[in-house]
């Protein structure tokens, strides 16, 4: 059924703001094309400056962590704290440290 | 008396939904539901992959598609002045707004799709007129000061329900609506100055003025969904955290806010009712006539088949476009293996 933007992939728009910053998420968008992703996410996402670069994956190419798994996945880092600076004790005299 | 059919502005409000969005009691008993009111009690954003109730699932894809259809519906009131707007400012103006209302709406539909519902499924149902889209869409706008008032008065109310949005425990929801909320406030502000630039000017264009704020004040009103006795959906979208505000609450701000601007533009709110409670320190207005509300939802507003037929007719004459890109887009892909075999 070619009346169908179902036949159009899904794709994911990422915006950098300006040069400097990360790409960052915004939302998604239809297109048959990759060029048409970006003009479209062009329209869509940047009608007020909001971007200097786009980019655009397809939806189905990403790979995504489950949130079921966010336990196993996460969870051990919380008893790591001595990653963090702050575990250490060290005097007030010694500087710059 | 209960109302199946209300409007919450764009959203078309939760008492509108269906019965399969009031909470399923089976569902409730699982733990999983218990660790998910949780996170949504301490204000966590549920994102789209999480567990949640289907319930909750079907009351979001419910409201927000109902929100983006509203969207573009709403593009045509105001797209009918585009070729008559009265200077090339305004043109440019107009139709920087109607592209704003598409962008909403695609906004939405995206955030729709979030919740696993194909975007076609829901045009479809847009233009079966199986769909509801807020009633305030289908007023005419017979003169240019209509979208004066569109701006002022619609745009308005509009942001007064967003605004809470933008907290709603739905991520991509309350994204959407964050990118929404910004850009709502152009158009309060352009539609104000348009009300602005008529009542200062002929008595013809003052009067003008006039009259479209009497067309819009009492189906602004409306746009906020039935009074709280009669909304049964709130209760469980409060405790989910979809919405925060009850439609009298936003109502009453809305009026409260919008008076004011209108004693500044010179006019006349068209309700004989309306006075200042200064005790309360809020503005107490008349009756809304909710059978004109309930006889704009069933389909018989003033440009309900107006409304769905313009859909239906740039459906289907933009589908050669469809076929178009999709054609192009095979061409393509075909030439680019064969180039790579």
């Amino acid at each position: 059924m070619t009346d169908n933007s179902q036949d159009w992939p899904l794709y994911e728009i990422f915006i950098r703001a300006r040069s400097g910053l990360d790409h960052k998420h915004v939302g998604s968008l239809h297109a048959t094309d990759a060029r048409m992703a970006i003009e479209h996410a062009r329209d869509l996402y940047t009608r007020r400056q909001e971007g200097v670069s786009i980019w655009a994956v397809r939806s189905s190419d990403i790979v995504a962590s489950d949130p079921a798994d966010a336990d196993t996945l996460f969870e051990p880092a919380r008893d790591k704290v001595y990653r963090h600076p702050t575990f250490y004790d060290i005097p007030d005299e010694v500087k710059t440290l | 008396m209960r109302r199946d059919s209300g409007v919450d502005l764009y959203t078309q409000g939760l008492d509108s939904l269906g019965k399969d969005c009031l909470r399923d009691e089976a569902e409730e008993s699982g733990t999983f539901e218990q660790r998910f009111q949780t996170r949504v009690d301490a204000e966590e954003k549920i994102e789209p992959k999480d567990w949640m109730p289907e319930a909750y699932r079907r009351t979001l894809i419910r409201q927000i598609s109902q929100h983006a259809h509203s969207e573009i519906v709403g593009m045509l009131p105001e797209g009918n002045w585009i070729t008559r707007a009265p200077s090339l400012l305004r043109k440019t103006i107009l139709i920087a707004k109607v592209q704003d209302e598409g962008g909403h709406g695609a906004y939405l539909y995206s955030a729709t799709e979030t919740l696993g519902v194909s975007r076609d499924e829901l045009i479809g149902q847009l233009l079966e007129g199986k769909a509801k889209y807020s009633s305030i869409f289908n007023y005419p706008t017979p003169t240019w000061a209509d979208v004066g008032a569109i701006g002022w008065l619609v745009d308005g109310a509009a942001i007064m329900n967003q605004v809470p949005l933008c907290r709603c425990s739905y991520g991509p929801y309350a994204r959407a609506m964050v990118r929404i909320c910004k850009e709502e406030s152009f158009h309060q502000r352009q539609g104000y100055e348009i009300m602005m630039r008529l009542s200062r000017g002929t008595t013809a264009q003052k009067d003008m003025a006039q009259q479209a704020l009497n067309r819009w004040w009492w189906p602004s009103l409306m746009m906020f969904g039935p009074s709280d006795a009669e909304s049964k959906h709130s209760a469980q979208s409060m405790r989910w955290k979809i919405k925060r505000f009850s439609n009298d609450e936003l109502r009453q701000k809305f009026v409260d806010y919008t008076v004011p601007q209108a004693e500044f533009l010179g006019l006349t709110i068209p309700d004989p009712d309306l006075r200042r409670d200064e005790a309360a320190q809020h503005y107490r207005f008349g009756t809304i006539d909710w059978n004109e509300f309930e006889q704009v939802l069933k389909g018989h507003g003033p440009c309900n088949r107006e409304r769905l037929e313009a859909r239906r007719r740039a459906h289907d004459e933009g589908r050669w476009v469809r076929d178009a890109a999709i054609a192009h887009a095979a061409k393509q892909a075909a030439r680019k293996n064969s180039r790579a075999a």
